[in-house]
């Protein structure tokens, strides 16, 4: 779904955080627009999380700047969305989770109901709408959360290590959810350590090391053979 | 001592199966005024709880202290405190209710709502820290995202209503000292028990002690059987 | 639809609250202010419902010591006081906060202690004396110590016997700050000698090894006294009311009632309104 004026590109403008007396991001800028799956590929500590919550505005940035093409109205929340490594869950049933969602985005209480009834049924969690959330399987509640997100109808989906904590059944039915809603439209942004996952889902791929992005290029071109020395080496599951 | 206790649960027992109509009017008095209390302290104090837990702003960690130092207020300063502000010659004398149920539901309140404000901000912050990032993700602003968290944690937030209810249906001080003790009109059921041990009747204040105490315990069960089927089926 | 639902909740709960507290404030009624061994002798549960009976006035009765009931007459917070400090009383009048100060009643304070008697002063008629001789074998002594009509008339005692109890504090003399009952109590728990009022010893239930040691003495009488709150000072006070009381309180029907209050066959109260 593209808005007349669309979010992306997005701009980074030399962001920099630090924390703890380190610099997790150090100097990163990018341009990242509309078309393919971004995927921000790196090792454990390399600031790809950091990085991805600086984007969506969860955490500001101590320099730089994140600029989206337009400016966000102040309800325009839900233009982005984002899905957690741990899925988190009110205590309530799968489609009141997913109607709470679109309940803060402002749409009209009839609306709510048959939108999130029509989310679930894309993530093929139809038959569990009534169930309490919290009881639901490590990787039923990650497609809930998708379905969450995707019923908010996002321009820009924003996925951190999405199937981190599940087993390969699951693992394959997110990414399948995942490429359904690229497919329709959205923007997908997503961090991962997982080549296989990378490997499945990558347009492109963005890999940072030590808070600093030392490649950017297409996703087979990356995988074939990356420029940089450390790229080459994640690959080959080398210790960085 | 050891004859006393069978006494006082021979008068408990003899006290209840009479009905004996003084008893029901205190007793009644005393949870009306401790439910009401409850519910003015519930009201003032969950969202704000919830608002010290979810808001950010500077001298918060100040607030938190504060709060948590007013769960030690005694409560006969309270009862001071209440009856200098609402006596005739107080800032609040124009109202009249010195002596009466008001003025002890007014000041049980006070006693009551640190309680449910400083548990429920801890159980809020606890909660939050759970659910901060997917809230902040999904657009919630700090008063929506209070709210959210005051619903869903509403059992454990049903645990430390009751706590206050305990607190104000068990204390003596502040409804003393704003009550009067009046027989007939603010006579409860903690001002009576005083009242006979200070006659020396010591196995009738003790038999109304062990009434309170059941009712009490009557009150815990059935709300915590009614949170256990909540809970089924619920999740 | 939920929200409606809870909303009717809502407005229950308000309900249940409000209704039985507002149904105390329809009534004709006055406050007395008064001690704690009026009411704990058990004359005001008998006398009240007379009065209420001629008058449909309620009374609602708030027993302090003296010194706090006189605190709240002060305030405004009472409408009528009767206590048992006539010189506390004159001084509340001389300063303006009470008016139409009237005798009501006396009855008499008796020395109350332990069997066991280690002073000697069992049967005795002289209270000084008695004093003299707790102070003497330095037995242990409970006072009220709390600024009531009972403490003014220890102290009074006291000084009559050229002695200060203050310096015996800590080691037989012992202050409770509490009301008659609960020093009674203390009392029979330590086994002491103590100062009571004849009513609230007759009514106590806890006596232990307690007994009355020395009764008859002029100098235990003690007075009650009725006085209406200021109206000049607190304009709010129910003074047509609270006059009513005073009024037949020291009426031949008032004074009649007062008299015929008895425990185990025994009066306890002797009225002496003057007319």
């Amino acid at each position: 779904m593209r808005a007349p004026t669309s979010l992306l590109p997005l701009r980074l403008e030399d962001l920099g955080f630090e924390a703890g007396g380190r610099r997790i991001i150090d100097g990163v800028s990018l341009e990242i627009g509309p078309e393919a799956r971004t995927v921000i590929l790196g090792p454990n500590g390399a600031g790809k999380s950091v990085l991805m919550r600086i984007c969506h505005g969860l955490l500001a940035p101590t320099s730089g700047r994140v600029v989206w093409n337009v400016r966000e109205p102040a309800n325009g929340r839900h233009r982005q969305a984002m899905v957690f490594q741990r899925p988190v869950m009110l205590r309530r049933s799968a489609l009141a989770n997913v109607a709470y969602g679109l309940k803060l985005a402002g749409v009209e209480r009839r609306e709510r109901q048959a939108r999130a009834q029509r989310a679930l049924e894309r993530v093929g969690l139809a038959h569990l709408a009534g169930r309490s959330a919290r009881v639901l399987s490590g990787g039923e509640q990650q497609r809930l959360a998708l379905a969450r997100a995707w019923a908010l109808e996002p321009e820009v989906l924003f996925l951190d290590e999405p199937t981190a904590n599940l087993d390969p059944t699951a693992t394959r039915e997110i990414e399948m959810a995942i490429a359904g809603i690229g497919a329709a439209g959205t923007k997908i942004i997503m961090v991962t350590h997982d080549l296989g996952a990378a490997k499945r889902l990558a347009d492109e791929v963005i890999f940072i090391h030590n808070g600093r992005v030392l490649e950017r290029t297409g996703a087979e071109q990356f995988f074939a053979g990356p420029s940089s020395r450390e790229a080459a080496a994640f690959i080959k599951g080398e210790l960085l | 001592m050891m004859g006393t206790i069978p006494l006082a649960l021979k008068q408990a027992v003899d006290l209840v199966s009479g009905f004996d109509p003084q008893l029901v009017e205190i007793v009644a008095l005393s949870l009306q005024v401790s439910f009401s209390a409850v519910v003015i302290a519930t009201v003032v104090g969950l969202p704000l709880g919830a608002t010290i837990a979810v808001a950010r702003f500077p001298g918060r960690q100040a607030v938190i202290v504060l709060l948590n130092a007013l769960l030690g207020l005694p409560a006969v300063v309270v009862g001071l405190l209440a009856y200098l502000l609402l006596s005739r010659a107080g800032p609040l004398g124009e109202l009249g209710i010195l002596f009466t149920p008001p003025a002890m539901i007014v000041a049980q309140s006070i006693l009551v709502a640190p309680i449910i404000a400083a548990f429920s901000r801890q159980s809020i912050e606890d909660a939050w820290r759970e659910y901060e990032e997917q809230l902040n993700s999904l657009g919630a602003n700090p008063f929506q995202a209070a709210l959210t968290l005051l619903w869903d944690c509403k059992f454990s937030l049903l645990t430390t209503v009751l706590a206050g209810f305990g607190r104000a249906v068990a204390e003596v001080g502040t409804v003393m000292m704003v009550g009067g003790n009046i027989d007939g009109v603010t006579r409860v059921m903690t001002t009576a028990i005083a009242l006979e041990t200070s006659k020396g009747d010591l196995p009738l204040a003790l038999g109304l002690g062990v009434i309170l105490m059941s009712l009490v315990l009557a009150l815990n069960a059935t709300a915590h059987g009614v949170t256990q089927l909540a809970k089924r089926r619920y999740g | 639809m939920n929200a409606i639902r809870r909303l009717l909740v809502c407005a229950t709960l308000a309900a249940v609250c409000l209704t039985g507290v507002q149904a105390v404030a329809q009534e004709k009624y006055i406050v007395i202010a008064s001690t704690t061994s009026t009411e704990q002798s058990g004359l005001f549960g008998y006398l009240l419902p007379v009065f209420t009976k001629k008058t449909g006035i309620q009374v609602r009765v708030v027993a302090l010591g003296t010194g706090q009931a006189l605190d709240v007459g002060r305030r405004g917070d009472a409408d009528v006081e009767f206590v048992h400090d006539k010189v506390a009383e004159e001084k509340f009048v001389a300063e303006g906060y009470g008016v139409s100060r009237k005798e009501v009643m006396y009855n008499d304070f008796i020395l109350i202690g332990p069997k066991s008697d280690p002073a000697k002063v069992a049967g005795g008629k002289d209270i000084v004396e008695a004093f003299k001789k707790i102070q003497a074998v330095q037995a242990p002594f409970v006072s009220r110590g709390d600024k009531s009509g009972t403490h003014a008339a220890e102290l009074r005692l006291w000084k009559t016997a050229g002695i200060d109890p203050v310096t015996g504090r800590g080691k037989w003399y012992r202050e409770t700050g509490s009301g008659m009952g609960p020093s009674l109590n203390t009392s029979s728990s330590m086994n002491a000698y103590i100062l009571a009022d004849r009513g609230t010893w007759l009514n106590f239930k806890n006596r232990g090894e307690l007994t009355i040691v020395v009764e008859g003495d002029q100098r235990l009488f003690n007075q009650y006294g009725v006085m209406l709150v200021n109206p000049a000072k607190h304009p709010h006070i129910k003074k047509d009311l609270g006059q009513s009381f005073i009024d037949w309180i020291v009426s031949d029907e008032g004074q009649k009632a007062i008299a015929g209050y008895k425990i185990g066959g025994e009066q306890l109260f002797f009225p002496n309104a003057k007319h």
